[in-house]
């Protein structure tokens, strides 16, 4: 039996009569690469926000490994190693890829509130930063601002920000939302040549994608888990393909 | 400007952002010009150093955090009030009575920023605004102690390192001013390309994913604020030894919207943009209430009315735009 990474008991979430999230019962094992998949408004970013603490869940804990990080903020589940990336470019648009991915490797190296130390002294952590975009395939934008970047570069930096926080379990929320499919097949190489000891989970809508790049499929409907199971299980499973279909009614 | 290409090491890059350029060097030396140029103005020199060192505290916290605040002129004015009744309780050596006046400023912007680092965008705007009328009232109501309405008068200051005494021309003011303007220019110039200085541009330029990074948001903007108060503590202290006096406008709301007025016209964030500005609206304020001195304002309202329509990042950003497209044929 392999170790957990990342699990959750019994989550739970509603706005006001609306419930979004029911009792939700994950394991992700180290090392898997799970797919989250649903049809909209089934509460897929909403789970990644309970998880990574962005909201507060009404009922339920979350477990990183052993630990129960329920009720820790946001930043403190980043720097125990846990790290998402946003479906809608959460970037920072005025510094360059460089800048920003310095700045979160300093974060975690907690050297971020030096204001004594000239940025440039700090050479271990921008060369970490420059070896992350280099395998991102950034190095060649490395100095252009941010916002002037071709839209499937900034999602590709969406990635090295959460990297840079050298995460043991990563959450990607639609890494290729908006990236034309001809080039969401680049973005997910990016991801499928992540390291083995890297729990993930990811949410994405092309199904191609998510068979081929999935060891483990959970399906989400109406804010609770429908199934989950292999791919072979899931694409053999006539309820998945009557959610998609829509002939079953749902949240 | 440094050519940027990509055969540059990430390290090197980094290096020459932080790079000292031939204009600011320029700068630099243009500031000694009022000793040999303008003998007779080196009072209104000293009050525009300190203008400007006021509006470079407000830039770290304003231009790089991207925290707005109209209420800076507590900290500027706390630190003023602080030197003078230090000079006339304590004793008149200048630097002690600075870095009293400062210190004092710093703590209280410590302890302000717990309140300030929760809150953003028209909520901030209205606590600073609320937390500067407050001061500003305390400071009148204690008239025993600040001169209320009437201001503090008295104060005596002891010459610099006990060789530079403070002269009616103000030639000791505006070396003393300049010099503290340098120190804590070279300070907040090292501060913004440090670390740190990354940490306060991710919050500028987007507040949602810096906890995502693992960055505390809330204690970097705590610290930047106490730097920001100790700083604008610093050039109100030195405004009251330099003038021997401090009126109850040095804490008013005017000061802060004046301070804020500064920082736009010469452009936010780019670290001479409170020097810029601070410049041209004192030699403006000089000038036009020289004409007019009941409706100076009237013409402070129109230059920046049209510097932030024309200009949307201060008369530095228009510069840089500017040299930009001339560099490139």
């Amino acid at each position: 039996m392999t170790a957990v990474a990342l699990s959750t008991r019994g989550l739970s979430k509603s706005f006001g009569s609306l419930p979004v999230a029911r009792d939700i019962n994950l394991e992700l094992p180290v090392g898997a690469r799970y797919a989250l998949i649903g049809p909209n408004g089934a509460g897929k970013t909403t789970l990644i926000n309970l998880v990574t603490g962005m909201l507060a869940p009404n009922a339920g804990q979350i477990f990183l490994g052993s630990e129960d990080i329920t009720a820790l903020e946001p930043q403190e589940r980043v720097k125990r190693g846990l790290a998402r990336t946003f479906q809608i470019n959460t970037l920072f648009p005025g510094l360059n890829p460089l800048e920003a991915v310095t700045l979160a490797v300093c974060e975690r190296r907690g050297i971020a509130d030096r204001f004594w130390q000239n940025i440039a002294v700090h050479n271990e952590a921008i060369e970490e930063a420059y070896e992350i975009l280099s395998k991102l395939r950034l190095g060649d934008v490395a100095y252009q601002p941010t916002r002037e970047l071709p839209y499937g570069r900034q999602r590709l930096l969406e990635i090295a920000l959460a990297l840079a926080t050298k995460p043991r379990v990563l959450l990607l929320d639609e890494p290729a939302a908006g990236v034309p499919q001809e080039e969401s097949g680049d973005i997910f190489e990016v991801v499928a040549g992540l390291s083995n000891d890297l729990t993930l989970l990811f949410i994405e809508h092309d199904m191609h994608v998510v068979f081929r790049f999935a060891s483990h499929i959970i399906v989400l409907v109406g804010g609770a888990v429908f199934t989950a199971g292999s791919p072979a299980e899931i694409a053999a499973d006539p309820g998945v393909r009557e959610v998609y279909l829509g002939t079953r009614k749902h949240g | 400007m440094t050519q940027v290409t990509s055969s540059m090491t990430p390290q090197a890059y980094l290096k020459s952002l932080s790079r000292w350029r031939a204009a600011e060097i320029v700068f630099w030396l243009a500031t000694l010009l009022p000793f040999f140029l303008f003998p007779s103005y080196l009072s209104l020199a000293s009050q525009i150093a300190l203008a400007a060192l006021f509006a470079l505290s407000l830039d770290i916290i304003l231009g790089y955090a991207g925290v707005v605040s109209l209420g800076h002129a507590a900290f500027f004015g706390v630190g003023a009030y602080a030197a003078g009744i230090f000079s006339k309780m304590v004793w008149g050596e200048p630097l002690t009575g600075l870095l009293f006046g400062a210190t004092l400023a710093g703590l209280l912007g410590y302890a302000s920023s717990f309140i300030i680092a929760r809150f953003r965008h028209l909520t901030l705007i209205m606590i600073t605004l609320g937390l500067g009328l407050l001061a500003h009232e305390v400071a009148n109501r204690a008239h025993w102690l600040t001169g209320g309405s009437d201001g503090l008068q008295g104060i005596e200051i002891w010459p610099v390192f006990g060789l530079f005494k403070f002269d009616l021309y103000g030639t000791t003011a505006y070396g003393y001013s300049l010099a503290l303007l340098f120190i804590f220019f070279l300070a907040s110039r090292r501060l913004l390309n440090s670390p740190f200085g990354l940490a306060l541009r991710g919050i500028r330029e987007n507040w949602v994913r810096m906890p995502a990074i693992g960055a505390e948001r809330q204690a970097h903007i705590r610290k930047a604020y106490t730097i920001a108060a100790f700083m604008a503590g610093v050039a109100g202290a030195a405004l009251a030894q330099t003038t021997e006096s401090v009126s109850l406008e040095s804490i008013g709301f005017q000061r802060s919207a004046d301070v804020l007025v500064m920082l736009v016209l010469g452009g936010a964030g780019r670290l001479y943009g409170g020097l810029v500005g601070a410049t041209i609206f004192m030699v403006a304020r000089d000038q036009f209430s020289g004409i007019a001195p009941q409706y100076w304002y009237f013409w402070i309202g129109v230059l920046l009315v049209t510097v932030v329509m024309v200009l949307p990042n201060g008369i530095l950003g228009g510069l840089s735009k500017l040299t930009a497209r001339w560099r490139k044929p």
